[in-house]
């Protein structure tokens, strides 16, 4: 029987993909991953005064591996903090879009997850996933530094466990 | 919630046969009134001797301003008619249950009837002059009453009338802060909303403790400024009275005579007449200077630049003036550049967006005399333009690019007039009421 | 982020005979330095910057607009959101607007209770300003023990009204809780220690030789031209006009206090970075004395009718929040919603002379230029 490897479906590929010594080799590397993630600084309202709090000397970020970023080119993961307006927009996509793979997203606060309590207003994007893929979502407005870290916790486990497995947590 | 509606169940059953009971009596006192004149009337000892005096004095001076009408006569013999001061209390007494209960009827002749026993009891309460004074007011109250639909021209000029009246006698203060404060629960049990009775509990309570409290011209004051909220009033919907009603509770000698005054529009059927009562305004401290700058504005530029000046009551008294559109320009450099104006601060400008027109709203201060003023200036909707004053105050750069952003007024002679809030490419100017969302889908 | 290289106004250095560009620089609204989402068009040549455009609006989410279908009371969580640092000054100045058109007496207790708050938030947002000033300016240590402090006070206010930043803790005539048994006396106990600890933060960075290089003489203007740009707050009070809406208009209980107006006269950077921190050091003696003087009883909510309803009319007031005069207008038709809202947010006002200050300036003294205006964003666009 022919082999014919350039025809081969994704999911099979996949499949393929997931062999016992290559599995080891992703979970180490999704467990460094999510050990070290580099978000860019993207505060925008209130809820960046909290993720400042959350970086600050009581609910210390550091002790996880997450340093403070300024330019999109050298983080991992981008914590939207705050609301996103119409004209804000089109400058978040392009900011994702400049983060090189592998990139993760985290939402914070209500007004990121789902337009918040500007959720009517004429001028505010109802829920930054309109924009960009979301990883995970922190309700609250503002959540408290704990709930942050609680999310960043959660975007660890779920690096380490679509490293390990080599599924998506969502159908994509 | 539902406990308060329970509540006053019992409470209205009372209030229901102290009603009755007053509607009773007022009626039985009204006949009598109407049979003896001027006379006393035998429900009413004590005072009456001192009062009945003066009730002929009382009807030719409450006739004088108020138009002959047969309800008039009738309110008129029957606050003639002084009652005692037991009277009196009853009187107060029902009339507040009597008001507290009117809520759920909504009946005129309740109110009628109600402010007919608070008349009297006003009356017999009063000195001489005070009782001239009631005897006006309650004409004006009863006759007020007595209308089922809007004659509020009527009312309120009856009401301005009297509080002329009022205001011309030298009545003490005690009878007509009672006055005010039966007015309110009279005129409070006009209404069929609900939840009144805490609102008119209040007014009456603050109104008893101020009448304890007030001097002569402060009742002056008070009537007057009756007068003019009265019309003031008269104009937006019945949720006033309840504003009204509650500024009395707050303890200010003025909210008492609006509370009053509204429960006299009220009472009246109040819809939308304006202003026309012409009574002497209290000073409020800030009105000299409100007249200093008409003044110094009028002298150079002519009277007819200002379309209005006034004091702002509810901004703690700020002196407002109303500038003509063609001529801000120069008005507003006159202001900053005046020695005894000297408004060098812009603390505020912003537009409103009114269904017939748009304003600018300005707010200065000045630091050297340290005094605040508000200047409007009106311009039409379709195509809004105030002169701009970013060469006289740098401060209004933003502020009018703001406003043009999102009322769409445009500033000529404004430098950089673009958006700055939205995207410039936004369609639409947001904050006005007819706005429509371009993109909703987003 | 974004560099958009323009080639304007090429010019050959006559000295040299290099050719010389005019570069459009775009500090973006995505930047570490922490004030929010604020853009600057920058146009600079070499170092220096020619021209200065704060472009804004990145953050405008239609509070006013949203207020027109709101009761007053449900206002009050939006005004939080504007001037997240100081959300205390923000829920006052609707509270007062409100509570002035109709005549509301608020009692006793609460006017202890929203003093010692607005002070407690004003100490809050200075230390805010302190810790990221001193961020953008290089410094990360202050940061860390500003926020420290910070969250001593949100911890205070934690147990005050359940939220750590937006309050939502006035209501008209009023405030929503009273105070919890023992919160006075950790009030006290946080105000003794905060004043030591002022001293530490005195030690660490105003003697700073670096520091004070970096600030003075920057940012430079005079009182004409503060008044005539509409500025307020500790912009106005750095060129000499002794002003402090809480001693010349005084609302709340403030004229019962006894605090001196700290003013300076050179009007650059370093006056007023020694202005907030005498600022912060008055703050803690109003609080010194409200809590001597904070009734042992009374009621937090006065008689305010159960719907809150101004009279028809308009009404301006304004106070003074950490960033300078906060203003509310209300426009009332009678109704239970405004007609109009319209706040008057000092960071938008005080941001206008921003270009002015950095026309000439160098660029690297942009950010300390932006830094000691303190604005906040929310505020700016509302």
């Amino acid at each position: 029987m022919e082999l014919d490897l350039t025809s081969i479906a994704p999911e099979l590929q996949e499949e393929l993909n997931r062999n016992v010594m290559f599995t080891t080799l992703e979970t180490i590397k999704g467990w460094v991953r999510s050990n070290s993630l580099w978000p860019l600084t993207f505060g925008l309202a209130c809820c960046a005064i909290e993720m400042m709090g959350t970086g600050g000397s009581r609910y210390d970020l550091d002790r996880f591996g997450v340093i403070f970023r300024a330019s999109p080119r050298q983080s991992d993961v981008m914590i939207v903090a705050g609301t996103v307006t119409k004209k804000m927009a089109p400058l978040l996509r392009r900011l994702y879009d400049q983060m090189p793979e592998p990139k993760w997203v985290i939402a914070m606060g209500s007004c990121a997850t789902a337009g918040g309590p500007y959720v009517r207003s004429y001028s505010v994007v109802k829920g930054v996933d309109q924009i960009v893929p979301v990883d995970v979502y922190i309700p609250g407005c503002p959540p408290n530094p704990a709930a942050l870290i609680y999310g960043i916790n959660k975007l660890q486990e779920k690096i380490r466990y679509e490293a390990k497995t080599g599924k998506r947590v969502t159908s994509q | 919630m539902s406990d308060e509606k329970r509540k006053p169940t019992p409470e209205e059953k009372a209030k229901a046969a102290a009603e009755a009971r007053a509607k009773a009596e007022a009626l039985r006192k009204a006949k009598e009134q109407q049979a003896e004149g001027t006379e006393q009337t035998a429900a009413a000892p004590s005072d009456a001797q001192a009062a009945g005096g003066e009730t002929p004095e009382a009807q030719p001076a409450a006739s004088k301003p108020v138009s002959e009408m047969t309800p008039e006569e009738k309110a008129k013999a029957k606050a003639a008619a002084a009652a005692a001061a037991a009277a009196k209390a009853k009187a107060a007494r029902e009339a507040a249950e009597a008001g507290g209960a009117g809520e759920t009827t909504g009946d005129d002749a309740d109110a009628k009837a109600k402010a007919a026993a608070a008349a009297k009891a006003k009356a017999a309460a009063a000195a001489a002059a005070a009782a001239k004074a009631k005897a006006a007011r309650e004409a004006a109250e009863a006759g007020g009453a007595g209308e089922t639909t809007g004659g509020d021209a009527d009312a309120k000029a009856k009401a301005a009338a009297a509080a002329k009246a009022k205001a011309a006698a030298a009545a003490a203060a005690a009878a007509k802060a009672k006055a005010a404060r039966e007015a309110a629960e009279a005129g409070g049990a006009g209404e069929t909303t609900g939840g009144d009775a805490d609102a008119k509990a209040k007014a009456a309570a603050a109104a008893k403790a101020k009448a304890a409290a007030a001097a002569a011209a402060a009742a002056k004051a008070k009537a007057a400024r009756e007068a003019a909220e009265a019309g003031g009033a008269g104009e937006t919907t019945g949720g006033d009275a309840d504003a009204k009603a509650k500024a009395a509770a707050a303890a200010k000698a003025k909210a008492a005579a609006a509370a009053a005054a509204a429960a006299k529009a009220k009472a009246g059927g109040a819809a939308g007449a304006d202003e026309t009562a012409e009574a002497p305004k209290p000073p409020s401290k800030n009105q000299p200077y409100l007249d200093k700058y008409v003044a110094r504005i009028s002298e150079t530029f002519g009277a007819d630049v200002l379309e209005a000046a006034y004091i702002n009551e509810l901004s703690k008294d700020v002196p407002t003036l109303v500038v003509k559109n063609e001529r801000w320009h120069e008005v507003a450099r006159f202001l900053k550049e005046d020695e005894s104006l000297a408004f060098d601060y812009l603390s505020d400008l912003h537009g409103v967006d009114y269904e017939d027109r748009m304003e600018v709203y300005y707010h200065f201060y000045s630091y050297k005399n340290r005094q605040s003023l508000a200047v409007k200036v009106k311009t039409n909707r379709e195509q809004p333009s105030v002169p701009s004053v970013m060469d006289i105050w740098r401060g209004a750069d933003w502020s009018e690019r703001e406003t043009f952003d999102l009322l769409g007024i445009y500033f000529p002679g404004h430098t950089e007039l673009r958006r700055i809030l939205l995207p410039d490419e936004w369609v639409g100017y947001p904050l006005r009421k007819d706005y429509v969302q371009y993109d909703e889908e987003v | 982020m974004n560099r958009d290289i323009l080639l304007t106004n090429a010019t050959t250095s006559p000295e040299s005979g290099i050719r010389t560009e005019e570069m459009l620089l775009n500090v973006g609204p995505q930047h570490p330095s922490t004030h929010g989402v604020l853009r600057l068009v920058v146009k600079i040549d070499g170092e220096t910057i020619k021209e200065a455009t704060p472009v804004m609006g990145y953050l405008h989410r239609g509070t006013e607009k949203l207020a027109e279908n709101l009761t007053y009371t449900q206002i009050i969580p939006y005004t939080d959101r504007m001037d997240y640092v100081s959300a205390m000054t923000n829920n006052y100045v609707l509270c007062h607007a409100v509570e002035t058109m109709m005549g509301v007496e608020v009692p006793e207790r609460a006017q202890f209770l929203r003093l010692i708050a607005m002070e407690l938030n004003r100490v809050a947002s200075h230390l805010v300003w302190w810790g990221t000033y001193l961020l953008d300016i290089g410094a990360m240590g202050p940061f860390l023990y500003a926020f420290r402090d910070r969250e001593s006070i949100l911890d205070l206010f934690n147990e005050l009204c359940g939220a750590r930043m937006t309050f939502n803790y006035m209501r008209i005539g009023g405030v929503k809780w009273d105070a919890p048994p023992g919160w006075i006396d950790k009030v006290k106990e946080f105000v003794q220690y905060m004043k030591k600890e002022l001293n530490n933060y005195h030690k660490l960075v105003t003697g700073n030789e670096i520091f004070i290089n970096r600030l003075r003489g920057i940012g430079k203007f005079d009182q004409k031209t503060a008044l005539d740009y509409s500025l307020s707050g500790v912009m106005l009070r750095s060129t000499g006009v002794k002003w402090d809406l809480r001693k010349d208009e005084p609302y709340c209980i403030y004229d019962r206090f006894e605090f001196d107006v700290p003013t300076a006269t050179e009007g650059d950077c370093l006056a007023r970075y020694h202005l907030r921190m005498a600022e912060i050091e008055q703050s803690l003696r109003i609080l010194e004395q409200a809590l001597d003087q904070f009734p042992s009883e009374g009621e937090v909510m006065g008689k305010v009718p159960r719907v809150i309803r101004p009279p028809a009319g308009e009404a301006y007031v304004r106070i003074e929040s950490p960033r300078g005069e906060i203003g509310c207008y209300i426009a009332s038709t009678g109704k239970d919603k405004p007609w109009r809202l319209k706040f008057r947010r000092p960071s938008f006002h005080n941001l206008q002379i921003l270009p002015k200050l950095l026309e000439g300036e160098n660029i690297a003294n942009m950010v300390a230029v932006l830094g000691s205006i303190d604005i906040v964003l929310g505020e700016v666009d509302c």
